[in-house]
């Protein structure tokens, strides 16, 4: 039964430590799929967990926090989208830039709003996302195996939780089943095309980076509201690069990427379970190696495990009306 | 005389200091076939860019069915009835063919109802014009006569009434390129309006109604296409008298100098791409490859000339074999007097944002000619240059010009001279005029039967029949990566075409 508690804990983990992962992981599909490289991701989840906690605990308001974090991290987008659409930038560069900016910004505003080093002040209850208890949790906590499954794994999340993993098979039907999904995808493929067919190519763009902005709005919120009790510096701690690994590992499709998420989150979650504790046969592994282990299969998988991923043709060029 | 369908009044288009369209006026009557010839960067292109809504023009007028019209975007001349084919298909490669045909005419939000409105919609079409496409097909699956078929639908499927074909027949077989022309027909029938945009003076004989000519930017004349003849539409298109077809004398050929036998080379997706082929090529001889693009002459250029591996068989340069397996290295094959002018001068032969000068010994580097000690000899190089751009009449005659700002026919002969001044023995060719104005491809054909006549082996793939017939004093026909005919220089067209297509040699197979 020890066991079963500790997969089932463990279970739990990952999908708490995927969630972040998921929303950014999508977030990045929306405007590659539109053919706008995006490794920004980690830049705008930064001062959209930022601008959350900030908010939130200024305004005493879980949801207004929520909507700042949209709202911050949508303008950072269009700042990106500005360079690389309007401006025909380097998309890798104006990408980075955005990182840069998100690192130093949030400590900078961080310490000179709340003076506390750069974190903003711990939010109290009413000011974070809560966790959700399904009906009947309780009452069954304690029947063996179905018990722990639904209070554990399934009750207990917080709202984001629920609305990401919603977020794949409706990222799903918009991209397969509707004419923004349609045009989204062809601009991705061949802009020329799109633009012949006397769709704007720059405004369909933009809107896939609204998009983007939209989730790592959310997907900060999940870490500076729901994760932690507030903004702590560099909180992303690199989950935006990670997720872009994912989409690439997932092929550019929704569902592969909420797998890769799950895989990546199941591996973090591994590596903090595992901690200290011997394993049979090897011995007691260091804690470096648990903590570095998703990155090393990151390289793995991507070096040749996954078969060819062919990226969206038109991906991080832009688009200059033909001579 | 028919009503117009479009008429252009006093037209100007400037690009910074290049003006594109001069002062251009042009009438096309309504339910005839209407075709554009001109070289290249006569404003063709342009011309039916700015009817498109691509490019707006810096002043004059445009009026569809007599009504003036304001055309800013492409969705203002589909609006109007206005429909175009692109020379590079403007098709999603990886969609079917009904989301290619819906993209930006969707019916509806969601796509299934989109999806099946087209879909009957389509079926009319397809019955009304016989144009059969399965509409479920994935674009990249077919083959480009089919990709074509795709871009026609769609114009239709938006109401196009005037249709703008812009160099349709390039990439199509003969034999496509007559199915084409029936259908184009069909829907003069129906009472739409083509307009055609083409280099190839004998599609026009064949299949237009008036033919419209433009040379530097302005329009130069409109005939009756009865009443005007291929040597005066040449004419009116150069602004002099050109040879269509190069004299040259009995080809007086030697020894075998490239020795090509059961060659097989495989694509990267491991695909045959050239089957088990053989044939000689000897000294004072051009041999000529005919085939449609993609069945195997790209790949059979690239293993001969050391860029691509061959899976087996062997090549003799001099009675001497060339390293196959090991992607035999061009610069050693450079060395022993085999010289190649890559079919994608672009990305293969050129190095489009270097000087002239420096492209025109790219290769050739090495040469202890181009060196002083370690460094390059500037000087020397640029002299070199010079001597190369009076010799081949490469213009503008600057060699510190850069390359991509040379037009595409002054691009090909950098190339040229600077595989053809290093006396090569053996000289390999792709696509010696792709993209070439009338002009220059006579001079480019004068110069290969000239390294004929000094005893050289010339080896030329092209896609262009008529280049084949005039310059070829053999004829191999490549059709799915095999010879399948040698024919001399007095084959047909017909008889070539029909071997290009494969006909004979599926007969031959059943």
């Amino acid at each position: 039964m020890d066991v079963f508690n500790a997969i089932v804990q463990t279970l739990d983990s990952t999908i708490r430590l995927s969630v972040p992962l998921l929303l950014a992981c999508l977030a990045g599909l929306y405007s590659e799929r539109a053919g706008i490289f995006d490794i920004g991701l980690e830049g705008k989840m930064l001062v959209g967990a930022f601008a959350g906690a900030a908010a939130a605990s200024v305004f005493h308001s879980a949801f207004l926090g929520l909507g700042m974090a949209i709202l911050i991290s949508v303008a950072f987008a269009m700042v990106h989208g500005f360079a690389s659409i309007t401006h025909r930038g380097n998309q890798i560069v104006s990408g980075v830039a955005i990182n840069f900016i998100a690192a130093g910004s949030t400590i900078i505003l961080g310490q000179a709003w709340f003076q506390q080093g750069g974190r903003t002040p711990a939010l109290q209850p009413g000011e974070r996302f809560e966790a959700i208890t399904w009906p009947g949790a309780d009452a069954i906590h304690d029947v063996p195996i179905i018990g722990p499954i639904y209070a554990e794994l399934l009750s207990g999340h917080s709202i984001l939780v629920y609305l990401a993993f919603l977020m794949v098979p409706f990222t799903w039907w918009v991209l397969f089943r509707t004419r923004f999904g349609l045009r989204l995808r062809a601009v991705g493929e061949n802009p020329a095309a799109v633009d012949t067919a006397g769709i704007s190519v720059a405004w369909l763009r933009y809107r896939a980076l609204i998009c983007t902005g939209v989730l790592t709005g959310i997907a900060g919120a999940y870490l500076s509201m729901v994760q932690n009790g507030g903004f702590v510096k560099d909180m992303t701690a690199g989950k935006g690069y990670i997720a872009l690994a994912a989409l690439i590992f997932a092929k550019w499709k929704p569902v592969n990427a909420m797998f890769a998420c799950l895989l990546f989150g199941f591996l973090d979650a591994a590596a903090i379970r595992l901690q200290g504790s011997p394993l049979p046969i090897i011995g007691k592994v260091p804690v470096q190696f648990m903590q570095a282990l998703p990155y090393i299969l990151t390289v793995i998988l991507l070096a040749g495990f996954i078969g060819k991923a062919i990226p969206p043709r038109a991906g991080g060029v832009p688009y200059v009306k033909e001579r | 005389m028919a009503q117009a369908a479009i008429e252009l009044i006093g037209i100007n288009k400037s690009f910074g200091a290049v003006r594109a369209n001069r002062d251009i006026n042009l009438e096309i009557a309504r339910g005839t076939i209407h075709g554009i010839v001109g070289e290249n960067g006569a404003g063709k292109s342009t011309l039916m860019s700015i009817l498109y809504g691509f490019y707006q023009a810096d002043s004059g007028e445009i009026r569809v069915g007599g009504q003036p019209a304001s055309i800013k975007t492409p969705n203002d001349a589909i609006a109007l009835g206005i429909g175009m084919v692109h020379q590079h298909f403007m098709l999603v490669d990886n969609f079917s063919v009904l989301e290619n045909i819906i993209l930006g005419a969707e019916s509806d939000a969601l796509l299934k109802r989109s999806i099946a409105k087209a879909r009957s919609e389509l079926d009319r079409l397809e019955r009304e014009y016989g144009l059969e496409v399965d509409p479920d097909a994935i674009i990249e699956e077919l083959p480009v006569g089919l990709q074509q078929r795709v871009e026609i639908l769609k114009a239709l499927y938006r109401g196009a009434e005037i249709l703008i074909l812009d160099e349709p027949t390039g990439v199509l077989t003969p034999a496509e390129a007559d199915h084409l022309f029936r259908i184009l027909g069909q829907l003069k029938e129906q009472g739409k309006t083509v307009v055609l945009i083409t280099h190839k003076l004998r599609e026009i004989m064949a299949i237009t109604d008036t033919v419209s000519v433009m040379r530097q930017g302005t329009m130069v004349a409109t005939r009756e296409t009865k009443k005007t003849t291929v040597e005066e539409l040449a004419e009116l298109m150069v602004g002099r008298r050109v040879l269509l077809r190069v004299e040259k004398g009995e080809a007086d050929a030697g020894a075998v100098k490239l020795a090509v036998k059961n060659l097989t080379v495989k694509d990267t997706r491991g695909v045959t791409m050239v089957d088990d082929i053989s044939f000689d090529i000897r000294a004072g001889e051009i041999v000529g490859i005919a085939g449609v693009a993609g069945n195997g002459q790209s790949e059979l250029l690239e293993a001969i000339s050391g860029i691509r591996h061959a899976v087996s068989g062997s090549v003799m340069l001099d009675g001497k074999p060339i390293d196959l397996t090991g992607a035999a290295d061009p610069g050693e094959l450079r060395d022993r007097g085999l010289a190649h002018v890559p079919e994608d001068r672009h990305h293969v032969g050129l190095v489009l944002a270097f000087e002239e000068n420096e492209n025109s010994i790219l290769g050739y580097h090495d040469d202890p000619r181009y060196l002083k000690g370690p460094f390059l000899n500037i000087d020397a190089i640029r002299n070199d240059a010079k001597d190369k751009i009076a010799k081949y009449d490469i213009r503008p005659a600057d060699c510190r010009l850069k390359t991509a700002n040379f037009s595409g026919g002054n691009q090909q002969k950098i190339v040229l001279a600077r595989e053809m001044e290093q006396d090569p023995g053996v000289l390999i060719v792709g696509q010696p005029t792709r993209g070439v104005d009338v002009g220059a491809i006579e001079f480019i054909h004068k110069r290969l039967i000239a390294m004929r006549d000094q005893g050289k082996a010339v080896l030329v793939v092209s896609v262009e029949l008529d280049e084949i017939r005039s310059l070829s004093d053999r004829i191999l026909v490549m059709f799915a990566g095999r010879i399948v005919g040698e024919r001399g220089p007095e084959a047909t067209e017909g008889e070539l075409g029909l071997l290009m297509a494969g006909v004979e040699h599926q007969e031959a197979a059943q």
